[in-house]
């Protein structure tokens, strides 16, 4: 048994807002620039340009890379044998939430009801998902999300004789839907299996995975890179002005479904695809 | 074809930019997204006076982040367009010159565009903290509760953006794309 204090979970939070917001993690920072080497059109190559000097400034200036800081969604793993001390967990994350988007002047954007849409002015409540695993270590992922990509998401229930065609058909079709909405070249997050809702939080699970790395499932490892190649010839291009930067990755995590169904979910991130990660 | 306006943008002006070309605009504009549209939309319809003048305006769908001590503003990138659609044709009717967002638009707004001879432009979404460079003063001037969805008026230098759709309705998001694609 180890006990924490929930006063290192929201000081980790905090810092972890902040973080995201104002640095993109290497993964993510060596695909844009790579992009850019390999960009055939000259618009492309000059607003990838433009995003590579925007990641400088973040950083030099302490300044947010996009003015859309996200709602806070968070990723909980804690290990069976941790016991937590001071307050309620979830109190602690959302206060976490709070400090971060206040001391590091990120953007309020949540509303406190989807209809009566007043600003709660401190950008909580976090979207938080919990999970058991076993240890005494506690496994935080903070990804900050923008909903310029998040609005042009899908959940599409296919049939089983629908196979591995119909997951490609559908995620291409949600990311020539996205098109310039969704700020391009995006990360596409791809849950197939489990159940509606699975489907869909696997799908933002995917988008936490770094993107220089591949599915371990050597048959959805090769999906992944089909997908990829696939999607880079829709000519949607960076901003969506043309070229071949349409995708950085496609990352994709799966799991066990029923026999009747074959549940997917297309979560979309633009080009600011922010996921810190910190083991307590 | 690179091009520097002025705003606010006359309609002289207005007819001759083209889809494509990559304008620097200086002067004052507007900032409104969501909420501002919303409320807008709502004091027209009971026939209320608007807290800004639209005549020859431009409007950035912006909500920006806070600013730092001694800082103009904060990370200041487009939103996307479209959920303007609904209220758009409305103020441009109204005299509206131009938008700044990003994303597709609705036919209904690309006809009232070519009817009030208005352009569509993109800023680069994304690119918030390079944008935030050309704003050299930013003041909330109504609607000051909305937070970040308040009405700014801004004074930009620079401001790098490209026109997406033209006073005749052409349109840069259906015809890049093809072009693109014939170059390979």
């Amino acid at each position: 048994m180890r006990t924490i204090h929930t006063d290192e979970i929201v000081k980790n939070i905090k810092e972890m807002c902040i973080q995201a917001n104002y640095y993109l993690s290497p993964d993510m920072e060596s695909a844009i620039k790579s992009a850019k080497e390999q960009e055939n059109s000259a618009l492309g190559k000059q607003i990838l340009g433009q995003l590579c000097e925007n990641m400088n400034i973040a950083k030099e200036d302490q300044i947010p890379i996009c003015q859309d800081t996200g709602m806070a969604i968070v990723f909980l793993k804690v290990g069976q044998d941790v016991h937590f001390e001071g307050q309620n967990i979830t109190d602690a994350i959302n206060e976490g939430v709070r400090q971060g988007y206040q001391e590091g002047y990120l953007r309020k954007s949540v509303v406190n009801d989807p209809l009566l849409r007043v600003n709660t002015k401190d950008n909580t409540p976090a979207i938080i998902h919990y999970e058991i695993i076993p240890g005494e270590n506690v496994e935080i992922t903070v990804a900050p999300k923008g909903f310029g990509s998040e609005n042009m998401s899908r959940v599409f229930m296919l049939k089983p004789a629908d196979g591995a065609e119909g997951v490609k058909k559908s995620v291409i079709q949600a990311v020539k839907d996205a098109g310039p909405n969704a700020c391009p070249p995006m990360v596409v997050g791809v849950g197939i299996g489990g159940d509606f809702e699975k489907s869909a939080i696997m799908a933002k699970t995917a988008l936490t995975r770094d993107v220089d790395k591949e599915s371990p499932l050597p048959h959805i490892a090769q999906m992944e890179k089909e997908l990829l190649s696939e999607l880079n010839q829709l000519g949607i291009g960076p901003a969506g002005l043309g070229g071949k930067t349409t995708v950085l990755k496609v990352n994709i995590e799966t799991f066990a479904t029923h026999i009747a169904g074959l549940p997917m979910a297309v979560n979309i991130c633009c080009h600011v695809n922010r996921h810190v990660k910190r083991t307590l | 074809m690179e091009k520097h306006i002025t705003a606010p943008m006359t309609k002289e002006t207005a007819v001759t930019l083209s889809a494509g070309d990559y304008v620097y605009i200086s002067g004052t504009i507007y900032t409104a997204r969501d909420a501002a549209h919303k409320r807008m939309f709502e004091t027209l319809k009971e026939g209320e006076q608007l807290p800004i003048d639209l005549e020859n305006n431009i409007i950035y769908y912006l909500g920006p982040t806070p600013a730092r001590e001694g800082k103009v503003i904060g990370s200041a990138g487009p939103t996307t367009s479209s959920r303007m659609d609904k209220y758009a044709p409305t103020l441009l009717d109204m005299g509206q010159a131009g938008m700044i967002g990003k994303g597709k638009r609705s036919e209904e707004v690309i006809k009232s565009m070519v009817k009030n001879q208005a352009v569509y432009f993109a800023a680069v979404g994304g690119a918030g903290a390079l944008l935030s460079k050309c704003i050299k003063k930013a003041e909330v001037i109504a609607y000051e509760d909305l937070g970040t969805e308040a009405i700014r008026k801004l004074e930009v230098e620079n401001l790098p953006v490209i026109v997406v759709i033209d006073s005749k309705g052409q349109n840069l998001y259906e015809t890049a794309i093809d072009e693109y694609l014939k170059t390979l």
